[in-house]
């Protein structure tokens, strides 16, 4: 009878730092931490040094000083005697309303272009699949250059001058110039508080009547009319509001002073360009992404909602298209991060967004670089965790409870 | 019974009647546009509109390139010869073409040297792209990136051979330790390649004039050439760059990967052209003070970190949609991790990324024109710089943006079509 001993702990050995599993990865990333440290300190000491040669700082106090510099497209208070940190704020405000003007129309022209491609139609999905090839694979910044020059060959503001000009407003009262397009803006008088009022209440109301005519369906069978009754709802409140309160919101019409047009609401050259070519751009991978999301969607689908007698508007509607929107959100979602990004290539027009201004001017004007670079890359960090946030957000609450 | 049949009938019809023809409107050519083009109402609106809008544009566009003039010297000769007629200044294309694909500063009489890179590169890639090319052209692909150097950026041909026989020193240790352990076999590899590199550079600096050619230095590339070098040097570095992150990040080992999380997610945060300001006026603060990094060095530094973050999340979606059997499988095989990935699942891993790798190079490709901005003069840095700013072409904005275009769009589209005749030949499942 042979007795099995238990066999004795083995006491630690160094060698089991490599050759044990155990400890293996411990050592690892133990040696990954210290070449990291080595790596960053290595770094930070070549900074000082050369900080110190140059005999700079790392301040941010330029920030508080006056910018020195004009910015046209601006939508707060801003002047040359601001500060740099105004002009950031500026800066920050043109990307966001570029990147949600692109977003926009970056979104109505792919799904508009992504459903035409499957369209029946030969000839229209043909033009839609050159549109989003052409548009794919040839880069934004040309494209952004391009529209820039057709910007620019629209006629100048002197070409409305004199008796018989060269270019009339469209419907007398939208100037396109090349220095810009100059709409009417609306004027705020008093009462008009409360137009706006009833045309918000007139959309709540729209919701409350097409959620009642849902609730109504499903608890008794009758089917209302929702579609003329909304438009009526959209429509109607909110005229009847304006003319009671005697006409309060009135349009203030661009107009021909001096060398430019005045008054009137004016989006420049540098802003049509940006916003246009991100929007063509971004809304061929959109087109792309929709047309994928939609050819995801099992054809059995369609017809199993086809043999229970539904309309192909329906079918669309309530079938396809809920399904579809599953696989089209996340990438819509990454392709309005990259509009926010690319948006930085307004530099190349002369757009006064954030790169511009922080990156551009008021880097060029103080030397500060390393602040000015790390304040920008700071700022789109936190806008672009932001949205994973939301798409990882949206992701978990669509993803299918499968087991 | 048959034949008394036969004589109370006047007349027996024996062949069938020829079938009628089917009517016009469902045949050929009237069948395919009723069913295509104007199948309702609406349709035929879209068809109608869809004309107009083509119409619209060729009779815009043919005019002005079947009219262009092709042998001007400068603008104002075209516009003569153009006489107030609709027309294209295309001769500014072949009057600055040399400095539209080479840059200003890249010395005429060496042209042939990125010329005869390129045709090297094509023929190079060519076993790569397609898996039934004979095995052996791949030699050629190995030793291309040292002909290339040498051919673009001139110097002894002393750097290239011994800086190969460095890279085949290493590999050759590597060989041979890697049987035993692979990462004896890396390290060990990479310490030999190194110490070979180090000894070659006495023997370079020793022979600095050995058949050799005229130098030229990285500011002086320019053009679609510089688009081409950063394109080719930055996909190609971002790839084993990429995999290596994408492994980090599926690790378990906490710290590797939250390193590798931090830079995929930093990157992928911020726009290129803030990392091409780090690469122009930041990166040189971080640097060993005195070491002279030329702006383009920096460039594709920045730019290769840029690409390698997106190529390794397309990798992670590869090692993600992964069964997990495999890995299973790797393990229950006996295998050791460095041994799984390169025999079992990398293989699987980057053939089900091939459409997103692709994707990113050919992005990165467009995005090689941002280099631009900084003021380099690449192909849309040329155009804006020195080409439009003379008097010579001062205006000559469609040509040149066209062109420019028409250059991406024939390389990206081509790659993309490669890349998805590449997916077919690979699908090896059934459908």
């Amino acid at each position: 009878m042979s007795a099995i001993s238990d066999e004795t702990e083995p006491s630690f050995r160094l060698s089991m730092l490599v050759n044990d599993t155990r400890y293996r990865s411990l050592t690892f990333q133990f040696i990954a931490l210290i070449l990291l440290i080595v790596f960053m300190a290595y770094l930070g000491m070549n900074l000082v040094q050369n900080l110190a040669t140059a005999g700079l700082n790392i301040s941010y106090g330029f920030l508080s000083e006056p910018a020195g510099y004009d910015i046209n497209q601006r939508l707060i208070e801003y002047d040359s005697q601001s500060t740099h940190r105004a002009a950031a704020y500026v800066g920050i405000l043109n990307t966001l309303l570029v990147a949600f003007l692109g977003c926009l129309t970056a979104t109505v022209l792919g799904v508009v272009a992504g459903v035409l491609r499957l369209s029946g139609n030969w000839l229209v999905a043909k033009l839609m699949a050159v549109y989003v090839e052409a548009f794919r694979n040839v880069p934004v910044l040309i494209w952004i250059l391009i529209i820039n020059t057709i910007v620019i060959t629209l006629p100048a503001p002197r070409a409305y001058r004199g008796e018989t000009p060269d270019a009339e407003m469209l419907f007398g009262m939208i100037a396109y110039t090349n220095r810009g397009i100059y709409f009417p803006a609306p004027v705020w008088g008093s009462g008009s508080l409360i137009v706006v009022g009833v045309f918000l209440a007139s959309i709540v109301g729209i919701f409350a009547y097409r959620r009642y005519a849902k609730n109504l369906l499903y608890s008794s069978g009758k089917l209302l009319p929702t579609f003329w009754p909304s438009v009526a709802l959209f429509f109607v409140p909110t005229i009847l509001a304006y003319f009671v309160m005697g006409r309060p919101v009135t349009l203030d019409y661009p107009a021909l002073q001096g060398f430019n047009f005045q008054g009137g609401l004016q989006v420049q050259r540098p802003l049509i360009a940006l916003w246009l070519a991100l929007s063509v751009y971004t809304g061929a991978f959109i087109a792309e992404n929709v047309r994928a999301g939609i050819q995801a969607v099992n054809k059995g689908q369609s017809e199993a909602a086809g043999a229970l007698g539904l309309r192909p508007g329906r079918i669309m509607n309530l079938v396809v298209l809920p399904q579809a929107l599953r696989v089209i959100i996340p990438p819509l979602i990454s392709q309005y991060l990259n509009i926010t990004k690319n948006s930085s290539l307004a530099i190349a027009v002369g757009y006064a967004d954030i790169t511009a201004t922080l990156g551009g001017i008021t880097l060029n004007q103080t030397g500060r670089a390393i602040e000015s670079v790390l304040l920008l890359m700071l700022f789109y960090l936190v806008i672009s965790l932001s949205i994973s946030m939301v798409m990882n957000f949206y992701n978990n609450s669509v993803t299918l409870k499968e087991r | 019974m048959s034949d008394t049949h036969a004589a109370s009938t006047a007349f027996v019809r024996h062949d069938p009647l020829p079938p009628a023809p089917p009517p016009v409107t469902e045949t050929g050519i009237v069948k395919w546009m009723r069913e295509n083009l104007f199948a309702t109402i609406p349709n035929a609106i879209l068809t109608l509109l869809s004309l107009w809008a083509i119409y619209t544009v060729l009779s815009g566009v043919i005019p002005w390139i079947t009219n262009g003039v092709w042998g001007a010297e400068n603008i104002r000769e075209c516009r003569e010869l153009l006489a107030g007629a609709t027309g294209g200044c295309f001769s500014v294309i072949s009057e600055r073409w040399n400095q539209l694909v080479f840059g200003i500063a890249y010395p005429r009489e060496e042209y042939w040297r990125p010329t005869l890179a390129f045709v090297l590169l094509i023929v190079s890639v060519f076993p790569v792209l397609f898996p039934r090319a004979p095995r052996k052209m791949l030699i050629l692909t190995i030793i291309y990136p040292f002909v290339a150097y040498w051919l673009i950026w001139g110097g002894t041909v002393l750097t290239p051979i011994l800086l190969f026989a460095g890279a085949v020193v290493g590999y050759v240790v590597y060989s041979k330790l890697v049987a035993s352990n692979f990462a004896a076999g890396f390290f060990g590899g990479l310490t030999a390649a190194a110490i070979a590199w180090w000894l070659a550079g006495f023997a370079i600096d020793a022979g600095s004039d050995v058949l050799a050619l005229r130098e030229v230095v990285s500011r002086d590339m320019g053009g679609f050439m510089l688009n081409m070098i950063l394109g080719v040097v930055c996909v190609s570095l971002s790839l084993p760059i990429g995999i290596v992150l994408a492994l980090g990040r599926q690790s378990d080992m906490f710290v590797i990967k939250w390193i590798c999380i931090v830079f995929i997610e930093f990157i992928r945060g911020v726009p290129l052209i803030t990392l091409l300001f780090v690469a122009n006026v930041v990166l040189a603060y971080f640097l060993p003070p005195g070491s002279n990094f030329d702006l383009i060095l920096r460039v594709i530094i920045m730019i290769t970190m840029f690409a390698s973050a997106y190529i390794a999340e397309v990798i992670r979606g590869g090692l993600a949609a992964l069964p997990k059997g495999q890995y299973e499988a790797a393990d229950s095989l006996g295998l050791d991790y460095p041994q799984a990935m390169r025999l079992i699942i990398l293989p699987q891993a980057l053939k089900i990324s091939i459409p997103g790798i692709v994707n990113v190079a050919v992005g990165l490709f467009k995005d090689t024109v941002l280099v631009s901005i900084i003021s380099m003069f690449d192909l849309v840095g040329m155009i804006r710089g020195p080409i439009l700013a003379s008097t010579d072409w001062n205006g000559v904005y469609w040509e040149l943006w066209g062109f420019a275009a028409l250059l991406f769009f024939v390389v990206c589209y081509s790659i993309s079509q490669y890349s998805q005749w590449l997916e077919r030949q690979l699908q090896t499942d059934h459908r």
